[in-house]
């Protein structure tokens, strides 16, 4: 009996192997999307824990210093000798002609239990590490990038190590950062000696910090990985709703089965059952394909991303995408979960079925006006939060939920607004036809709401976040030649040759400008502080957002310091503050300028100033002002006559470029996401359309009958599809706008650390509607070319069934 | 005490495999190496020998309690040189080690301590006396003309113990082997050794249960040399007894595989060294005790014919374990037979 039931069931799928691909495929599309997001997400966390795990500081409190500044190791002796059990690290930036790198200083001795380092608990001649000239461990690309360099101790493969990290002793670490007798933070053992004085008496400038369960990288990426989740769950949530009407067709093409399975004595419970474990085996196969295609997507993007990361945040990311468990599991549960929501309405009202009810498949009934009102009422409803949201929300999350709560509202208002306006053509309307074509266009709307909410919501992420991208675009490009205003970069590789390189450009160059940098913590976190020459150059160009008039004056004088918007916004500075420097000296802030692409604070102040307080700071950095004609001469000069490394010099157009080519991969995701939103929103129209087009027959033929054509009927049925499409996108426009600018102004404020200006772009709204045409056009060609070449015997026969 | 002289060679490869590394202290090759004939010179001697390889300051104290119990404490700094030099800063290539035991009837207490030279973390300095490490201290308080160790004050804190004693000695130092030249083995190691054992110690610890004010006395031990061990040697069993007589005793013998080297110094009640070679002191395991997984003797009988020693030392705490980075067994013994009276026992090489 059942199995009878069984085989009758599935031979549904058998006669409709269209609606079973389009089940398995919507499933699989949203599935693959949804855990190629995370499968890229789980990469990175992985190695962000990796980061975190380094000296097990997601574990260990620490001390820090409250000034954000190095301290000196005498109060690390001065806390060990008051019975503290804690264990120094120094770390910074070394960089040397060009190669950079993060150093770890650590004292093997007296590291908390646990604490070391994987290559360095797993062995090695600590003798070795302790003395002079040391030894490093760093990953196997990092030991590879830093193959030659000058100045660093002999380094050792160790594949544990985070990318981009050499560790070393501490004092080895001190010498390589010009930090002698300096700590970053001590790291505090778990289990602390009796009596010990307490710390307020000891170190007075040093406070206790609670474990970091995360770095400060999957802080500052937080957003970034946010982001992704965000795009992967609405390409899910799209993807859904081809499941919704593919599982929602087939019940409906299948009640006379049920009816008759029924009437022959199958109990119900076994009905629903058989029906239940269906969706779940189809949602387990679709759901392995997902994952299978996921993954091939997370291994396609994940270059982009990891060069996203390390460009925008340093954050160092594995080439290679490895299968965790958290993320295809995750992919497979939600690929039932998601079946299980699609299903489930259509399970339920099966429960619900009299025997005895007519077996005929109604297209989807009209929704009542009772519940468009609902539905009105929810996207209301979830405006207020957006508005809301807007205005009090905080931070990424904030930035998300009026995001989120945005496109539902937006969703969810719709069909409510596509009815209305159909409603208002149709009495506007003149001739039987006409009206005829706005009525069964609104009777035919509950079917399509769900596809076309998802194309709203497709078209509405593709305005918001093109319009982010191309503002983005624009800011940047024009920031980069405010920024790099100078013809020519070069860098000396030694002290000895940039003094010779200063003396020999001296006169063949308009003006040479150092780019001399430190790093050090700056306000409790590590920063760039740059000094400038007072030149022109930097006074008519450099983007300045806000300052006072005499701020290049101020810097000459060494008086005063400008910070990136970055480092502005993030400790919330005002002008007139007093700003304190790696090393402690105090600078004003009297200025604030735009610094794109860089994740970090950066603070400049006059190169005067910056010698003076760092006279070991490199010097071997260059930018040359020439006229533009006589950089090529330059440059062979230089390589010819100098003898500098090709290498050693850049000039102007090449920065850009490889700028802008930065700039190009961070949006590259996104950009693959939005194409692959807007093809599963065009799937997911393409499946209703293909549903409604056998349910509505009964609908059609009377007006075929009445002598309409059935090549004008499919015309009709393809320009109903344009329209309903367009009108989406009229709607989808203004909430993309409004996305947009939740992106620019709320989110990547939070996120990245400066606001950019908005720019809105027609052309490319004009060019979206028309892919939009265009996949409804195709979505609906295929239905009404089949109408068009319908036997008219099948029309025909609408009347001749007993329904 | 060639026992501890073997302790720190070995701790130093084992404590550098538990951190991770492999090889610290070994292979550094222009330590200076003990010759005989050289006479100690105080206080120059108290202080450290950065040219030897290896060098410590080992203090162990037999304490009753105002509660009547007995209990003991250990004291050691061990100094590790990876070069035979010092230098400013995180460059030098001294490396610290302290351990503290305290020992009652129940329960063994164990802290230990590792440092660096050369930034103040750890050190000892010869005049005024004081050797330190972390919280840890000994520090020299002796009266104006007096030898620097002749009085200390001694202290150290663990997760959960601590003491602070104050000790003074009542006798002279008493210098092993040809005046502090103690040869190690047959094949002819060697190191510079002397003592002072005569210290009458007040003080108090803190048990996790509260204070306890305690008396007693205390041993300490000198020693630095440069040389390794023999590969057949695998432990040993070192004795310092106080009888009370006010005599006493420094006995060991060496394991290896063909049999045991002993050797030691009978120390008069004034102070006068009467050290005694190879075969004379017998020590014979009489019980052992399920210690840390293994089995260990926790009770020894000791005979001295010479001496007219016929004893039996027997454990305070059977499961006196240091479970450091290179873990013995070291804790306080009682004395019964010929002589009465208490002491220390420690044993190594026990797998």
């Amino acid at each position: 009996m059942y199995r009878t039931a069984l085989s009758a069931l599935l031979s549904h799928w058998r006669r409709h192997p269209m609606q079973l691909g389009s089940l398995l495929l919507g499933l699989a599309l949203a599935t693959a999307l949804w855990s190629g997001v995370q499968a890229i997400n789980a990469e990175a966390r992985a190695s962000y824990d990796r980061a975190a795990g380094v000296l097990a500081q997601d574990r260990l409190e620490q001390l820090v210093p409250t000034d954000g500044q190095r301290f000196s190791q005498e109060v690390y002796v001065a806390l060990r000798r008051a019975g503290w059990d804690i264990s120094p690290v120094l770390e910074g930036r070394w960089s040397r002609a060009g190669r950079s790198v993060r150093i770890l200083g650590i004292e093997p001795l007296s590291l908390p239990a646990g604490a070391a380092p994987q290559p360095v608990a797993a062995g090695g001649d600590m003798a070795a590490f302790l003395s002079q000239p040391g030894q490093g461990f760093a990953a196997p690309q990092t030991v590879a990038a830093l193959d030659g360099a000058d100045g660093l101790p002999p380094l050792t493969a160790a594949p544990d190590m985070v990318p981009g990290m050499v560790l070393v002793d501490i004092g080895i670490a001190q010498g390589l950062l010009r930090a002698e007798g300096e700590v970053s933070r001590l790291l505090v053992a778990p289990a602390q000696p009796v009596g010990r004085t307490p710390l307020g008496e000891v170190a007075p400038g040093l406070s206790l910090r609670a474990p970091q369960a995360e770095a400060d990288v999957a802080n500052l990426t937080g957003s970034f990985h946010l982001n992704l989740t965000a795009f992967g769950f609405l390409s899910f949530a799209v993807g859904l709703f081809i499941v919704h009407s593919a599982i929602g067709l087939a019940f409906e093409q299948r009640r006379p089965m049920f009816r008759t399975l029924r009437a022959l004595g199958l109990p119900l419970g076994a009905l629903v059952a058989i029906l239940a474990a269906e969706v779940l085996i189809l949602a387990l196969a679709a759901g392995l394909v997902g994952i299978g295609l996921g993954y091939g997507i997370a291994a396609a993007l994940l270059p982009d991303v990891a060069a996203t990361l390390r460009g925008l945040y340093g954050a160092a990311l594995p080439g290679s995408l490895s299968l965790r468990p958290e993320w295809w599991l995750g992919g497979l549960g939600i690929a039932m979960l998601g079946a299980g929501v699609a299903a489930a309405q259509s399970l339920w009202r099966l429960w619900h079925l009299p025997l005895l009810a007519p077996a005929q498949p109604r297209a989807w009934a009209r929704a009542s006006a009772r519940a468009l009102a609902r539905q009105g009422a929810l996207a209301g409803g979830l405006a207020v939060v957006a508005v809301l949201a807007g205005l009090f929300g905080q931070g990424v999350a904030g930035g998300f939920v009026l995001l989120g709560a945005l496109l539902l509202s937006a969703a969810l208002a719709l069909p409510g607004v596509l009815a209305l306006i159909l409603g208002a053509a149709e009495r506007a309307s003149r001739g039987a036809l006409a009206q005829w074509f706005w009525a069964d266009t609104r009777q035919q709307l509950p079917g399509l709401s769900l596809a076309l909410m998802a194309l709203l919501l497709a078209l509405a992420a593709n305005v918001g976040v093109g319009t982010m991208v191309a503002s983005f675009r624009l800011t940047f490009t024009g920031w980069l030649d405010q920024r790099l205003s100078s013809e020519f970069y070069v860098t000396a590789r030694n002290e000895a040759e940039a003094g010779r390189l200063h003396d020999w450009l001296e006169p063949r160059s308009d003006a040479l400008l150092p780019i001399w940098k430190i790093e050090g913590p700056v306000r409790g976190r590590t920063a760039e502080v740059y000094g400038v020459a007072d030149h022109p150059t930097y006074s008519e160009n450099w983007p300045i957002l806000t300052g006072t008039p005499d701020l290049w004056q101020s810097l000459a004088r060494g008086e005063g310091a400008i910070v990136n918007e970055q480092l502005w916004r993030r400790e919330g500075l005002r002008l007139g503050d007093s700003l304190t420097l790696p090393g402690g000296a105090e600078r004003a802030l009297v200025g604030v300028y735009s610094d794109y692409g860089n994740p970090r604070g950066q603070v400049i102040i006059g190169v005067e100033d910056l010698t003076a307080l760092y006279p070991e700071v490199e010097r071997l950095r260059y930018a040359i002002r020439i006229d533009p004609e006589k950089v090529p001469d330059l440059r062979r000069a230089l390589v010819d006559e100098f003898g500098l490394p090709a290498d050693n010099m850049i000039d102007q157009a090449s920065v850009k470029r490889f700028s802008l080519q930065v700039f190009e991969r961070t949006f590259a995701v996104t950009a693959a996401l939005n194409v692959l939103t807007m093809g599963v929103a065009g799937f997911a129209m393409f499946t209703s359309l293909l549903t409604l087009a056998t349910m509505r027959l009964p609908q059609l033929a009377p007006v075929w009958a009445l002598g309409l054509t059935r090549g004008r009927l499919a015309r009709l049925e393809l320009v109903r599809a344009l329209l309903l499409a367009a009108l989406t996108m009229v709607l989808a426009l203004p909430v993309g706008l409004v996305l947009a600018w939740a992106l620019l102004s709320v989110v990547n404020v939070a996120a990245f650390g400066w606001r950019l200006p908005m720019h809105v772009f027609p052309a490319d709204w004009l060019w979206l509607g028309a892919l939009a045409l265009a996949a409804a056009g195709l979505a609906a060609a295929w239905p009404a070319l089949r109408l068009a070449r319908m036997p008219p015997l099948r029309l025909l026969k609408v009347f001749a069934d007993e329904r | 005490m060639n026992v501890r002289l073997i302790l720190v060679l070995m701790v130093w490869p084992f404590a550098a495999i538990a951190q991770g590394f492999a090889g610290l202290g070994q292979g550094a090759e222009g330590f200076a190496t003990p010759r005989p004939g050289v006479a100690l010179e105080f206080p120059a001697d108290h202080g450290a020998h950065p040219s030897y390889r290896i060098e410590w300051w080992y203090l162990t104290a037999n304490l009753k309690g105002e509660d009547g119990r007995s209990y003991g404490v250990q004291w050691t700094l061990f100094r590790s040189a990876l070069a035979p030099e010092t230098r400013e800063g995180w460059a030098d290539p001294q490396i610290w080690m302290g351990h503290a035991g305290l020992t009652t009837p129940e329960r063994h207490f164990v802290a230990e301590r590792l440092a660096r030279g050369g930034i103040g973390q750890a050190g000892v300095t010869a005049v005024p006396f004081g050797a330190w490490i972390d919280g840890w201290r000994m520090q020299g308080r002796a009266a104006e003309g007096r030898d620097e160790l002749s009085a200390l004050s001694l202290t150290a804190q663990g997760t959960d113990f601590a003491y602070d004693l104050d000790l003074t000695a009542e006798g002279p130092l008493v210098a092993h082997g040809q005046s502090g030249y103690s040869t190690k083995s047959e094949s002819g190691q060697a190191s510079y050794y002397y003592s002072q054992p005569f210290y009458r110690v007040a003080g108090t610890l803190d048990l996790p249960e509260g204070p306890i004010a305690v008396t007693g006395r205390a041993w300490l031990d000198r020693e630095w040399s440069s040389q390794p061990l023999d590969a057949e040697q695998k432990g040993w069993d070192w004795v310092s007894l106080h009888f009370e007589s006010g005599e006493k005793l420094m006995g060991f013998q060496l394991r290896s595989t063909d049999g045991a080297y002993t050797s030691g110094t009978w120390i008069g009640a004034d102070g006068r060294a009467e050290p005694f070679e190879d075969g004379v002191l017998t020590m014979t395991p009489l019980g052992r005790a399920r210690v840390a997984g293994r089995d260990l003797p926790v009770r020894w009988r000791l005979e001295l014919p010479a001496k007219g020693l016929d004893v039996e030392i027997d454990a305070l705490n059977a499961q006196s374990w240091m479970e450091t980075r290179f873990a013995y067994w070291e804790g306080p013994v009682r004395i019964t037979g010929s002589h009465r009276g208490e002491g220390y026992l420690e044993m190594t090489g026990y797998e």
